[in-house]
């Protein structure tokens, strides 16, 4: 009995299996099947969520999906470009969040489009193949996000007018910091 | 062996250019007290600015970095550093975050005063910025006012968290505390006084002819730019898009309260410095609404578990705060940690407008224009 824990409301920690996942507006399944019918295998769905939905796409479609949602869809400006190192699969992913201000009724969506560059363990950043082609030229918004993504993780975007670095001093000659083999000092 | 390899590909900060003899290349800051925590390069050709280089990351910590090592309630109170005037609204978007990742609902209760305590910030950030303003265009009463009236609402988020800044408050499943007894009177006490402080700020500063003739038409930011830039924020409504986080997604009891955003459409430094200001007065309207609404008793927190793990998954969750759209990313692998934590700042959005902005203006009108911006260089290097 003194497991257990009281049923008040509120207090209660959280069940440990997940609630089940809420039928999806229309919207959602409307830029779904859009995708789908547009763009074929090129995009998998990854996840879709309401307001939210996630594609991964190869690198190598990545700028004709990305005109796709541009042109198609109606977003038309990227939120967020993040990189994340996947040194299990020897890759490292960048997404895109993109969100739309021009369609009132996309307001709350987003959009992210994943693709993943190859990852070296021994990086050269701008010279190895971690290199991925730029969407500068079709959301002008990614232009400082890129040369974020650039000096802290090492994907250089082939294309891009400006890949110097933003944040980082101009001295650090050590791996990009947001790769996982670059360690925080007594962690 | 890797080191040397990464050695020769140090990039300069600034790469060198050949420049007729017409144009010098200045550098303001990073200790310029006009450039905030950062170096604008700016050239100019007489007092005339031609081209413009923001470098940020003089205040770079490496938050994200740090967000990977320590587990979902040790993140709160480091994450809300790059912005203290406003660590309500920078944490909210990863307690929402992390909320899905954990599945957690919040208690109404807890909905409520989240949204008073994101309001109260967002008005003590906003005037702090406005003080920055005002003593950059050398009006120094612009200075005192806005700091003096800030106090109002300091002293009521301390009676709320017990720390004036800095308040990690937010987490998780709620609030950290409940709110001390007869807090609603002394609030609205309060708010009414602040709303009737704020609205003079109209005869002093937004009325000036001053402040019109040095604003009005600097650094003009068309609708199309506004959002082909992707800009956020009071940037954005300034320019004519009317777009809010709390309207267009809203979070906790935003769907339930009465407010209205505030859209300017002339682009210029004069509608992105009234934008923030319109702000506050629809933030007293929000705060006075949700206390009149909020549950009067009840949990303000869920319980979790110690050192809650999630699933496999995202959460990409969006606020508003005083600077524009917060977004915050977290990738989370089932471990005590989140794997990744991304979060997308208003600054950092609103920084890549800069070169456009100043492209054209007087050196001397450099303030007045890179201050409109509501930036702040702190959170923008994160």
């Amino acid at each position: 009995m003194a497991d257990q824990v009281p049923a008040t409301s509120g207090d209660a920690p959280p069940a440990d299996t997940p609630p089940e996942p809420a039928a999806l507006p229309e919207l959602d399944t409307g830029l779904r099947s859009k995708l789908e019918s547009g763009l074929g295998d090129a995009v998998k769905v990854a996840s879709a969520t309401p307001g939210r939905i996630h594609i991964d796409v190869n690198s190598k479609d990545v700028v004709r999906v990305a005109e796709f949602v541009r042109d198609e869809l109606g977003f038309d400006h990227a939120e967020s470009v993040t990189g994340v190192d996947r040194p299990a699969d020897s890759e490292i992913e960048v997404v895109y969040h993109l969100g739309s201000y021009t369609r009132p009724e996309l307001g709350g969506y987003v959009m992210a489009i994943s693709t993943r560059a190859p990852r070296q363990d021994n990086p050269d950043p701008g010279n190895d193949s971690t290199r991925l082609p730029t969407l500068r030229e079709v959301f002008y918004s990614v232009e400082f996000h890129e040369r974020e993504a650039f000096e802290m993780l090492g994907v250089y975007f082939d294309g891009h007018p400006d890949n110097r670095r933003l944040l980082l001093p101009e001295d650090w000659a050590d791996l990009p910091p947001m790769r996982k083999d670059f360690a925080i000092k007594g962690r | 062996m890797r080191m040397s390899n990464i050695a020769k590909q140090i990039a300069p900060g600034l790469a060198l250019q050949k420049v007729d003899e017409r144009i010098m290349t200045l550098n303001v800051g990073p200790q310029h007290p006009g450039s905030g925590h950062m170096r604008i390069i700016v050239q100019i050709d007489g007092d005339k600015i031609v081209a413009c280089d923001p470098d940020p990351g003089y205040v770079h910590r490496g938050e994200e970095k740090m967000a990977e090592y320590r587990n979902y309630i040790q993140n709160i109170p480091h994450l809300e550093r790059p912005v203290i005037h406003d660590s309500c609204n920078i944490l909210y978007p990863y307690c929402l975050a992390t909320e899905e990742i954990l599945h957690i609902e919040v208690p109404e209760r807890a909905k409520y005063v989240r949204v008073i305590a994101a309001e109260l910030n967002r008005c003590v950030y906003t005037l702090y910025w406005l003080a920055i303003y005002g003593i950059f265009l050398g009006h120094s009463t612009m200075f005192m006012w806005p700091t003096g009236d800030r106090e109002l609402l300091i002293d009521l988020l301390e009676k709320m968290t017990g720390a004036r800044v800095t308040h990690a408050y937010f987490v998780p499943g709620g609030v950290r505390n409940d709110l001390p007894a007869n807090f609603e009177d002394v609030c609205l006490r309060q708010v009414d006084y602040f709303e009737k402080r704020i609205r003079a700020y109209a005869d002093i500063f937004y009325d000036n002819p001053i402040l019109i003739s040095r604003t009005r038409d600097a650094g003009t930011l068309s609708r199309q730019d506004a959002v082909r830039l992707g800009t956020t924020g009071s940037v954005l409504r300034a320019s004519g898009v009317d777009y809010d986080i709390r309207k267009k997604e809203p979070y906790d009891c935003y769907d339930s309260l009465d407010f209205e955003t505030s859209v300017l459409k002339s682009g210029d430094a004069y509608a992105r410095s009234k934008v923030p200001w319109l702000d506050m007065l629809e933030s007293c309207r929000i705060i006075r609404d949700a206390l009149s609404k909020m549950p009067q008793s009840g949990s303000v927190r869920v319980k979790l578990k110690p050192n809650p793990k999630g699933d496999e998954m995202t959460s990409y969750k969006r606020v508003e705060s005083g600077r524009g759209t917060l977004g915050c990313y977290v990738v989370s692998d089932g471990k005590p940690e989140p794997y990744r934590v991304k979060m997308s700042v208003g600054s950092f959005r609103n920084l890549i407008s800069l070169p456009y902005l100043l492209k054209g203006e007087k050196l001397g009108n450099m303030p007045a224009v890179y201050w409109s911006l509501n930036y702040w260089p702190v959170e923008a290097d994160r």
